[in-house]
């Protein structure tokens, strides 16, 4: 029997006409001029998610991705019985703990002791769970010193410290995850992948939604794209994230628009509108090589008097893993202000050290306190071919890496002579 | 069936909700627990000064203060932990679009956390009617049946304005008016007495009239209790649980998506 079947399943949610009706008034008025037709107003639907069937077995991980909106969270959400289908069924066997967000139902006046055992009871634990688990998580969340003070004293760190530490110690069959990982610094983001693998590793199986690629590929044995309710693609990991990425930037540099980008985050009130890729004479570059020098440059639009602006990008492999990020915030630039209008501004790379293969990047313009103006996500790819970057002739590729470093090797410490000497001891030459 | 066994496996989690409910209400202030009682005694002696002494009020021979409070714990235990129930599922949005767990026990433990102001109450009750020196007959023994259709009924209206809150916000707002209004069709400020025979009938309408009357009832000798009325008020909030039950348990499925 498989842990979960998926048959069929459909959700479809009303969309529009919802928000008019949601006053008794409205309804009763309705009722008034219609009286026979109550029930049958027309609604805007959306199919959130449409004939969508899968199995899953005893102890495999499974990520799902997919662009926002694609449907991952409410498969997600159906799997967890939070929201029903429309049609088609789900069948869950073993004990399902469903992990949404981290630190679900956390209320601000409890103390972190409080917390740990409102949330484990929350996430399906019981009381005497919870008890004997008790020291575990609070030395896992590092916050022993505050377990006994109100958690709204705590930092938004230390409670998403306190929230996964709790869900870490859930032992289910069957565990649904979303995007938690997406928060947390690196440290306790390797903590939570750690923990993660100990349950793939305990026969557990998983379900885990992110748009961390190298997560997905890393902890997962399978790997299930969702596009527009529908799977895409369903099967080895890395085969499904290639296909999936290379769905962003099909076009080439330099040849989109900007304005046709459906993903775009930031308030609009200074945009990218362009993005060239030049050589390093400032002319326009046909093919982009391994260990290049290149000209990024960035256009944009300001509808608005902008303050302290920071331009920016990041770069990827196509598995998702970040190679860099970079911006004029990075390098202590200050722009103060920037005046309506459009203008453009260069970053100037002196070698483009990446290994051949397809990055895509995303383009960022940044504010002060966390204000994004614009935000592009894998709009852009460079496609960097190979080139003789250590001038030998051979052909470095991408089987040998992302990135390589300017570098020479020296011959000189070989020995010239034939001697006897024992190779045992490792010792240096003295 | 399946989902009174689930509603069982997730007692723990309804106990803890229960819990915060009860443990959150007095978090930083300085009297505490203390308000639990503030609220009944004063509003006792207010309702004793205006309405007994200078409203001249009958109260069924009974001091007033006894009068008055006796009927106010029922009353102010309604008052508070309807609202609370009926903004349970609004207020708790983020479980709700997060985790499954049977919907009921969230009015259930709104309801369920009230019972702690008055049982605190009732224990202030029992040493004033010791200071008056009045002793309850054995029909002291029907009040913890009182006090389970209290919380009968008033689950039953929280159920059905919980589930209504999710898609129509117009409960919020009626809910604490309808309150108000409430107090004054229902025997507390005067005895059930007081209103002409003829007009008994309408007061049937209204089962905390019945519920407020079987405590009073219950706990003071020398009453004659309006059995017709406490039986129908009794017979009216098991309805009203049982409707309250069947709507909720067919519209919960929907709130995550309507919330």
């Amino acid at each position: 029997m498989h842990p979960i079947a998926v048959e069929q399943l459909s959700k479809r949610y009303r969309i529009g006409k919802l928000n008019q009706e949601t006053m008794l008034r409205d309804r009763l008025i309705n009722l008034v001029r219609r009286p026979f037709r109550l029930g049958q107003d027309k609604y805007e639907t959306l199919w959130a998610l449409k004939d969508v069937s899968f199995h899953i077995g005893q102890g495999e991980v499974v990520g799902v991705i997919g662009r926002n909106g694609a449907g991952k969270s409410t498969l997600l959400k159906v799997l967890a019985k939070i929201t029903s289908p429309t049609s088609g069924s789900v069948k869950v066997h073993g004990r399902v703990a469903s992990l949404l967000e981290v630190g679900t139902g956390f209320h601000e006046e409890l103390t972190g002791r409080e917390n740990v055992f409102l949330n484990g009871s929350i996430l399906g634990m019981t009381r005497r769970e919870v008890q004997s688990k008790f020291d575990a998580i609070v030395s896992f969340s590092g916050v022993e010193k505050f377990i006994d003070t109100p958690i709204k004293r705590y930092s938004s760190g230390m409670r998403l410290r306190l929230g996964f530490a709790v869900a870490a110690h859930l032992d289910p069959d069957i565990l649904i995850v979303d995007e938690v990982l997406a928060v947390g610094d690196a440290g306790f983001q390797k903590k939570c992948l750690d923990s993660m693998e100990d349950l793939q590793r305990g026969g557990r199986t998983v379900l885990f939604v992110s748009h961390n690629m190298a997560a997905v590929e890393n902890l997962c044995s399978r790997c299930i794209w969702i596009e527009n309710g529908k799977i895409s693609m369903d099967g080895n990991p890395n085969q499904v994230i290639r296909a999936y990425m290379a769905t962003f930037s099909g076009s080439q540099p330099g040849i989109s628009e900007f304005s046709e980008v459906e993903r775009r985050q930031g308030n609009g009130e200074i945009r990218y509108v362009d993005f060239e890729i030049l050589s390093s004479d400032l002319g326009p570059i046909q093919v982009l090589r391994s260990g290049d020098p290149v000209t990024l440059r960035f256009h944009y639009c300001a509808e608005k008097r902008v303050s302290h602006p920071s331009f920016g990008f990041r770069l990827f492999t196509e598995l998702g893993t970040l190679v860099t990020e970079t911006s004029t915030w990075h390098h202590g630039l200050e722009i103060p202000i920037i005046k309506p209008g459009t203008g453009s501004i260069d970053l100037k790379i002196d070698s483009l050290n990446l290994l051949p293969g397809r990055y895509p990047l995303s383009l960022w313009i940044t504010g002060e306190s966390r204000v994004i103006y614009d935000g592009l996500e894998y709009c852009r790819r460079l496609d960097v071919e190979s080139s003789n970057i250590y001038h030998s002739s051979r052909v470095i590729d991408g089987r040998y890496g992302i990135v390589f470093f300017p570098q020479r090797w020296n011959l000189r410490g070989l020995s010239p002579h034939e001697s006897p000497v024992s190779c045992t001891n490792r010792g240096r030459n003295s | 069936m399946d989902n009174y066994i689930e509603i069982w496996r997730y007692r723990e989690l309804f106990y803890f909700l229960t819990w915060r409910d009860i443990k959150i209400r007095y978090k930083q202030t300085i009297l505490g627990v203390l308000w639990a009682v503030i609220q009944p005694v004063f509003t006792m002696v207010v309702f004793t000064v205006f309405f007994g002494r200078l409203g001249q009020l009958p109260s069924d021979g009974l001091p007033y203060p006894i009068f008055y409070l006796s009927a106010l714990l029922p009353w102010i235990y309604f008052s508070t932990a309807l609202p609370l129930s009926a903004n349970s599922l609004v207020s708790n949005t983020n479980l709700l679009t997060k985790v499954y767990f049977p919907r009921i026990i969230l009015p259930a433990s709104a309801i369920i956390g009230g019972l702690f102001d008055f049982l605190l109450g009732t224990a202030l009750l029992a040493g004033l009617l010791g200071y008056y020196g009045i002793r309850p007959t054995l029909a002291v023994i029907l009040w913890p049946l009182c006090v389970v259709m209290l919380i009968v009924f008033t689950l039953g209206v929280g159920m059905i304005l919980a589930a209504l809150n999710v898609k129509y916000r117009d409960v919020k707002y009626a809910v604490p008016f309808a309150i108000q209004l409430w107090l004054f069709v229902t025997p507390v400020i005067y005895p059930i007495s007081m209103i002409p025979e003829r007009f008994r009938i309408w007061m049937m309408l209204n089962p905390m009239s019945g519920l407020i009357e079987a405590f009073r009832s219950v706990l003071l000798p020398s009453r004659p209790a309006d059995w017709l009325l406490i039986s129908v008020s009794i017979a009216a909030s098991l309805l009203i649980f049982a409707l309250g039950f069947l709507y909720f348990t067919k519209t919960e499925k929907a709130f995550a998506d309507v919330v």
